[in-house]
């Protein structure tokens, strides 16, 4: 029989880590509070992490999972394809998760969940016990609706890039080694996917790039989808205005498999498509962890909560937040949001284990940044309200909308969302 | 027993007043706030490029952010976001974030 290691004692051995905090952080050592655990630390479970250290001023013993060693941002990452930022501008360490909000850092991943027993166990074999679990685990890839990537080498050669990190590195790489006159294909996944307008920045991040370093190049989107998902108007003007004769869009392009060994892909209904750097974005799904756990039941995919408190519909005491979730209508699968979805789960989860109630509004808002070129950016913004009636987030009529226009202004309030954002969730 | 009528009558009517600017639980007042942090910075307190909101006077938040909403104020955002929230709603968020520190 293994022997359990225990919370309680991590927290004994981690002592130290925590004295350099103010006392009211301090009063977590002795582990007498209650006891969350959050899975990931992305938008979703960073800042729910340490909201709820905040918002129970320090009594709440946080633990946050998470097996990268640093935070690196999906927005933006289009940018360092199109060569404006770096790696380095789009990555934050956790450190200050832990310094300044007494969050304990364990690198390393959950491989099961006992909700009957509230305990989680980690790659590692540490199982740690919990209050209350918060997964916020992103999503994961549906593999299995592309056959060919299963086959050795196809996902280093075939990139998606949809998760910020080495594939961001390596699909610049890609493009950098691409002879000018070369063809750059992008494959879109039915929506729901992570980040709706993502896809279309990307186009014109690489567009911008081309139309600087490889003039005869050409973007080639193909969108399973019917039109453009998000601020078409938009993004289709700046491919007509910047970059005609480098984009060309098509609709209703199902991708049902890849040859990775000639960069070709396979459709439904079309003709196939062979590419100098081929990037498909498989469908996609809640993470494998939330999948694993049976927590995914709206058709197995994505995980439905009470929005009120982000408590899972299939398990007591386990909360789940971010891409992972089955959205309500309108609500869009994003980084902004996820940090609202952790606001709301952190003040519910801080008064479910104090005695309180869990508030009765909640509001989110979703402000979204594209970036049509180096400078130039079109939002979308959406309100959402609680409805007690339907029991789920509605959009308000009347509230939100896009851009008039690309512009440098918002290109500059872009930048400055990125850094409130990242300090937000991490600082 | 008239003038004590009177002074009841006023004593009602001004804390159903108050009540109608203050109804929402200040936790939940905290919460939407928090909704406003991811441009304008945790506790209200931004990074370089957006305006802080802690310390900023309540009428002068306020009629700034009603203005949004009514239109009489140009944006390239917020005049979409505020439409969200209610006047009542917009009134106790400026509240919230005067009484936070600079």
């Amino acid at each position: 029989m293994q022997r359990r290691q225990l919370i309680q004692t991590m927290v004994a051995g981690s002592a130290v880590g925590v004295l350099g905090l103010t006392a009211g952080c301090a009063s977590t050592g002795g582990a007498t509070g209650p006891k969350v655990v959050v899975v990931g630390g992305g938008y979703g479970g960073a800042t729910t992490a340490k909201y709820v250290r905040m918002w129970s001023d320090y009594r709440i013993d946080v633990t946050l999972v998470e097996p990268n060693a640093a935070f690196v941002s999906c927005p933006i990452s289009n940018l360092v394809l199109g060569g404006s930022k770096t790696m380095a501008d789009i990555t934050t360490p956790y450190d200050n998760l832990t310094r300044r909000h007494g969050v304990r850092m364990v690198r390393d991943s959950v491989t099961t969940i006992d909700p009957d027993k509230r305990v989680v166990r980690l790659a590692s074999g540490t199982e740690l016990t919990y209050d209350r679990l918060i997964l916020s685990p992103g999503v994961d890839f549906m593999w299995e609706s592309l056959p060919g990537m299963a086959k050795p080498g196809a996902q280093d050669r075939v990139l998606h890039s949809w998760k910020a990190g080495p594939q961001t590195v390596a699909l610049r790489r890609q493009l950098e080694a691409m002879p000018d006159g070369g063809v750059y294909a992008l494959a879109i996944p039915l929506a729901p996917y992570r980040c709706p307008p993502g896809p279309y920045e990307r186009a014109c991040q690489v567009a911008h790039y081309f139309s600087k370093a490889k003039p005869r190049s050409k973007v080639l989107i193909l969108d399973a989808n019917d039109d453009v998902t998000s601020k078409g108007p938009l993004f289709k003007k700046a491919w007509a205005d910047r970059y005609k004769g480098i984009v060309e869009y098509r609709p209703k392009h199902t991708a049902v498999d890849v040859d990775a060994s000639t960069n070709t892909l396979k459709f439904e209904f079309n003709d196939d498509v062979k590419a100098t750097v081929l990037n498909v974005i498989p469908s996609m799904r809640a993470g494998d962890i939330a999948v694993k756990s049976g927590l995914a039941t709206a058709n197995k995919r994505w995980c439905e909560v009470d929005f009120l408190t982000h408590e899972s519909r299939a398990a007591k005491n386990v909360h789940v937040l971010g891409d992972s979730i089955q959205i309500a209508p309108g609500m869009p699968k994003s980084g902004h949001m996820a940090n609202q979805h952790g606001k709301t789960c952190a003040a519910a989860v801080v008064a479910l284990l104090t005695g309180g109630q869990p508030n009765a509004v909640p509001i989110y808002n979703n402000t979204c940044y594209s970036f049509v070129s180096d400078e130039d950016v079109v939002h979308v913004a959406s309100v959402h309200r609680y409805d007690p009636t339907q029991k789920t987030m509605l959009t308000v009529p009347g509230s939100g909308g896009v851009s008039s226009a690309a512009n440098e202004l918002e290109g500059r309030y872009a930048w400055s969302w990125a850094l409130n954002i990242w300090a937000d969730t991490l600082a | 027993m008239k003038p004590w009528v009177k002074w009841g009558a006023v004593c009602v009517l001004g804390v159903g007043l108050h009540q109608a600017s203050a109804q929402a639980d200040p936790l939940q007042v905290r919460s939407w706030a928090a909704g406003c942090a991811n441009c304008h910075g945790t506790a209200g307190i931004a990074q370089p490029g957006m305006e802080s909101l802690a310390g900023v006077p309540r009428e002068e938040l306020a009629k700034k952010l009603l203005d949004f909403k009514a239109g009489r104020k140009p944006a390239t955002i917020m005049h979409q976001l505020v439409k969200g929230y209610t006047d009542d709603e917009l009134q106790q968020l400026a509240a919230y974030f005067a009484a936070l520190k600079k």
